[in-house]
């Protein structure tokens, strides 16, 4: 009795048995911007976690004799900072501490404000409301001021960078996840799921996360770079990172003071937080075109 | 309109009230004792308790914010703990000279950015439109602090054109509009417009590019419209759009000014901020923190009364 | 046919042959518009308001009206998806709410919504898709289950089941929302508007398949659609709803050949009609219907019928029988010789 249909021998929309993310690859394998970019900042953070077995010098012992050395001095390639610490070496250490507390609070903030989100925009309702109508609070507050704010209250410390970098990413990516979660929410799909009788966990964990979570960290990823640059931001007006530890804002910072002695020495650090956030910025622009999410 | 207006005021009002609970709580988070600043380190612990008494350091958190609004509400921010001038002198004072840089920023930026962005958004696919995108990549990625100290070394350092600190000759603080003062704000204001340049010109690009293959600029060409006139009518189009984004820079410029001022030791609320930072000065960061982000919630304010002005979609939804 | 049965342990039976499958008595739903300085309840958008109907088992109950009546809403309220604001909801005699709770409930009542595409998960292959529900409720052998279920529908498992939503056409989806819903083996389905996005080919073929699978799984359909010929082709019964209220019920055949409410005849005449010495002669509906937030008072219809006359601004009209006995119910003062008014009784539709 099984009808002969027309429409079922109608051949398929696309080409099957390829899935999402191998064309995802594909794309990305066609665009070199964006695959040296990740080349940059692969090395980047292998240096920053080989970095002590590269048999560098040690980052932490100067010299009085050798402070402030040109770019190009011998066995100093890049120069001596102000106490005569190798500034190679320095840099390449300074990358731990940067990228550390530069990516670290966005991976927080994903996980934090991608759950509120989630719950917001599923559950709707009053607790909607109470999420959502805080974000908002958070939002009359300019990202760099809040920032400052929480950390200069906190007081200068790694894990108080952290925390207030953490603070200041959850607002924006609750929103955006609340946003893309209401509009899943609204599809016939969840009805249908919900109809089926799953419970609220049920349905989140099958039928929303897997729609939600790219464009949610396609989001995030694009505030990697903001982050980095803020994260630096704080330990070079001297509430992150304390001395000596090298990082790169904090490095910017002290160096200020050679600027008219070795200057472009002294914007090396600086030249590193840019390299490493414009490589972020074009690696998230060529992930988010690969993955052909819509501004 | 003014039904709209009155709409946003009062959804306003709530988030200006969770700010001023932010604001208050910083001092809250911040480690130690906040009187430890200002009490003689022999102090007996009677004379701790007396001096809680004196500040209301004793009372309940929500006692202690319902004196503090009040106090607000009669323009009393408390003293600073470092020069013990009142708060909201220091703050406005330099409120203004923050807003002057970032207004001369927003000067720099936004013609810069719309010119820009409609180029690239006019010649879509073209190396211009390319050299246009890789700039504003480059604008939103740079660390506008490290720019500013390279601005310095060409400017000041190397060429010796421009001075690279305060905001006169001398360290004077009343501003005037003489070259005297005008050249001590080039470089701050310049390195200040980078970023919201490189917003601007990608937000204009994508508006225009979108608005130009629209239907109705096809209908617009077809009766026969010359290309000035059509670009007026995708201008129009385009204005609600770009203005908020705008707006919402402007107050970011402002709040986003406080590492500038750092590097070029520029007298405004983000210099102030970072004094107040490294002297422990809670109730001047706090004042500082609460009238920045006032603005900022009065700039989303205007923002979105005058977009609806523009564009009459925006009131009806 | 090898297809085995997938409905061995359907919910048995509770009330016997005779008990309606589902009794609706009352059903009410109001949604709060928010607007204004505060934004808070402005008003209510009275989108279904008392309507009752019965449901025999075994039967297709057609359910038909211009969009915004109120046909989605209480389809949506019929499965839970929505929570009613008063009435009842009885399921084979037994209460929701009170003996039965709302996931038996939806073992027994399934749903198939008219987008083929937003009502597939993007990122779950077709057999899991089917299979999610089966799982869910805890029946055995899901992935099997979905794969007969597959099978029956007409999309070959072994082609099929692996594929993406985004890989298939929108018939052959539709075909796959028909599976997810009788995966469940459910007694009763609601079909929102099941085929109004389909070509009209594909429509036919699905709508066979329905009827197909009616038969053999000797189901109960609700079927919503705003096309009067696809209804009348599969339905027993036809319901007619106007802003949120049912002003006429009767069987498919009595229906078609005489209307009873206004409003209903100038549904019917609005139809096209393939024949061309039967145009259309009477003037179709005039305007829009009006705004559920603010209803008209008696009779919702009184302001687009051409019989109107005062009683019908005043007296909400009851849904009664033409004649003692008749399985045609109608919700007219027209059809009320007590009404008042002045054309009661008399055969002005005809």
């Amino acid at each position: 009795m099984a009808a002969v249909d027309t429409d079922i021998l109608e051949e398929p929309v696309t080409e099957s048995g390829k899935g999402y993310w191998s064309g995802v690859g594909a794309r990305l394998m066609r665009d070199p911007v964006t695959l040296i970019c990740m080349a940059v900042i692969l090395l980047l953070i292998l240096s920053a976690i080989f970095a002590p077995y590269l048999g560098l010098a040690d980052p932490y012992k100067g010299s009085m004799i050798a402070r402030l050395k040109p770019i190009g001095t011998p066995g100093h390639i890049l120069g001596t900072d102000e106490q005569g610490r190798d500034m190679l070496v320095r840099l390449i250490y300074g990358g731990r501490l940067t990228l550390f507390i530069g990516l670290t609070p966005v991976v927080l903030a994903f996980f934090i404000g991608g759950t509120l989100g989630i719950v917001a925009g599923y559950a709707g309702g009053w607790v909607n409301t109470v999420i959502m109508r805080t974000v908002d609070v958070f939002f009359a507050f300019p990202s760099v001021l809040l920032a400052i704010a929480i950390s200069g209250a906190l007081g200068a410390g790694i894990v108080n960078s952290l925390v207030s970098l953490t603070i200041v990413f959850i607002p924006p990516i609750t929103r955006v996840s609340e946003a893309v979660t209401s509009g899943v929410r609204a599809l016939d799909y969840i009805d249908a799921a919900r109809a089926s009788g799953a419970n609220a966990l049920t349905v989140i964990r099958v039928h929303v996360i897997g729609n939600v979570l790219s464009p949610i960290f396609v989001y995030a990823t694009s505030l990697t770079s903001v982050c980095m640059i803020l994260a630096a931001g704080l330990s070079f007006l001297g509430i992150g990172v304390r001395p000596p530890e090298p990082e790169w804002g904090l490095m910017l910072n002290t160096l200020r003071s050679a600027i008219y002695v070795n200057p472009w020495l002294s914007a090396l650090p600086g030249m590193m937080i840019f390299v490493t956030s414009l490589c972020l910025n074009l690696l998230s622009d060529g992930v988010r075109s690969a993955m052909n999410v819509r501004d | 309109m003014f039904s709209y207006f009155l709409r946003r005021v009062i959804l306003m009002l709530p988030v200006a009230f969770g700010v001023s609970v932010i604001c208050f709580l910083l001092v809250q988070i911040a480690p130690g004792d906040p009187l430890t600043a200002i009490m003689p380190v022999d102090a007996t612990a009677d004379e701790q308790a007396a001096m809680r008494a004196i500040y209301g350091l004793d009372k309940p958190l929500p006692v202690q914010y319902a004196i503090w609004i009040g106090n607000l509400a009669q323009g009393d921010m408390g003293k600073s703990i470092a020069t013990g001038r009142p708060v909201a002198g220091e703050v406005f004072g330099a409120v203004q000279n923050s807003l002057l840089l970032a207004a001369s920023a927003a000067v720099i930026a936004f013609p810069i950015g719309i010119f820009l962005g409609f180029l690239a958004g006019y010649f879509r696919d073209t190396l211009l439109d390319r050299a246009v995108t890789a700039i504003s990549i480059a604008g939103v990625s740079v660390p506008n602090y490290w720019l500013g100290i390279v601005l310095v070394i060409i400017f000041s350092v190397n060429l010796g054109w421009l001075p690279s600190m305060g905001a006169g000759p001398g360290g004077s603080q009343d501003w005037s509009w003489d070259w005297l003062h005008i050249r001590h704000l080039v470089l701050p204001a310049v390195t200040l417009a980078v970023v919201p340049i490189g917003i601007v010109a990608r937000t204009v690009r994508a508006l225009a590019g979108d608005l130009l293959t629209q239907d109705f600029v096809l209908a617009l060409y077809a009766k026969g419209m010359s290309r000035g006139d059509v670009l007026r009518h995708v201008a129009r189009n385009a204005a609600a759009t770009a203005l908020s984004v705008m707006g919402l820079q402007l107050g970011y410029l402002l709040g986003g000014s406080i590492l500038i001022e750092t590097v070029f030791n520029w007298p405004g609320s983000g210099f102030l901020l970072s004094n107040a930072i490294f002297q422990r000065d809670l109730p001047l960061l706090q004042g500082t923190i609460l009238v920045l982000a006032l603005f900022f919630v009065g700039m989303n304010l205007i923002v979105d009364v005058a977009q609806a002005a523009i564009d009459p979609r925006i009131k009806r939804s | 046919m090898s297809v085995t049965n997938p409905l061995p342990d359907g919910l048995a039976d509770k009330g016997g042959p005779a008990q309606p499958l589902l009794i609706v008595r009352n059903l009410q739903k109001y949604f709060p518009v928010r607007g204004g300085i505060l934004g808070g309840k402005k008003a209510l958008v009275q989108a279904v308001d008392g309507v009752s109907f019965e449901v025999k088992k075994g039967e297709t109950l057609g359910i038909v009206g211009e969009s915004g009546c109120g046909k989605s809403t209480t389809a949506r309220l019929l499965i839970g998806l929505i929570d009613k604001d008063k009435g009842e909801i009885i399921y084979d005699g037994q209460d929701l709410g009170g003996t039965l709770s709302l996931r038996d409930l939806r073992r027994g009542v399934q749903m198939v919504f008219q987008d083929s595409y937003a009502s597939l998960n993007p990122r779950l292959t077709i057999e899991e898709s089917i299979a999610f529900g089966a799982r869910i409720q805890g029946l055995s052998d899901p992935v099997g289950r979905a794969r007969r279920l597959m099978e029956r529908v007409g999309l070959a498992p072994d082609r099929f089941a692996q594929r993406y939503p985004h890989e298939v056409s929108g018939g052959q989806r539709q075909r796959i929302n028909i599976a997810r819903a009788l995966a469940m083996s459910p007694r009763l389905v609601v079909l929102d508007e099941a085929v109004s996005a389909l070509d009209k080919s594909v429509e036919a073929q699905v709508l066979n398949l329905l009827a197909d699978l009616r038969a053999e799984f000797g189901l109960t359909y609700i079927f919503i659609s705003h096309d009067l010929n696809v209804v009348r082709y599969i339905s027993d019964r036809i319901l007619v709803m106007y802003l949120g209220e049912v002003v006429e019920i009767a069987p498919v055949d009595q229906i078609w050949s005489s209307q009873a409410h206004p409003y209903t005849r100038s549904l019917f005449s609005a139809m096209p009609s393939m024949d061309p010495d039967n145009r259309t002669m009477e003037p179709p509906l005039a305007g829009d219907p009006p705004n559920p937030i603010n209803p008209p008072s008696g009779c919702r219809f009184h302001t687009r019928c051409r019989f109107a006359e005062t009683v019908c601004k005043a007296k909400v009209p009851t849904l009664r029988p033409l004649s003692v006995g008749s399985e045609h119910l109608a919700a007219c003062h027209l059809h009320d010789l007590g009404s008042g008014h002045s054309k009661a009784g008399k055969d002005v539709l005809a």
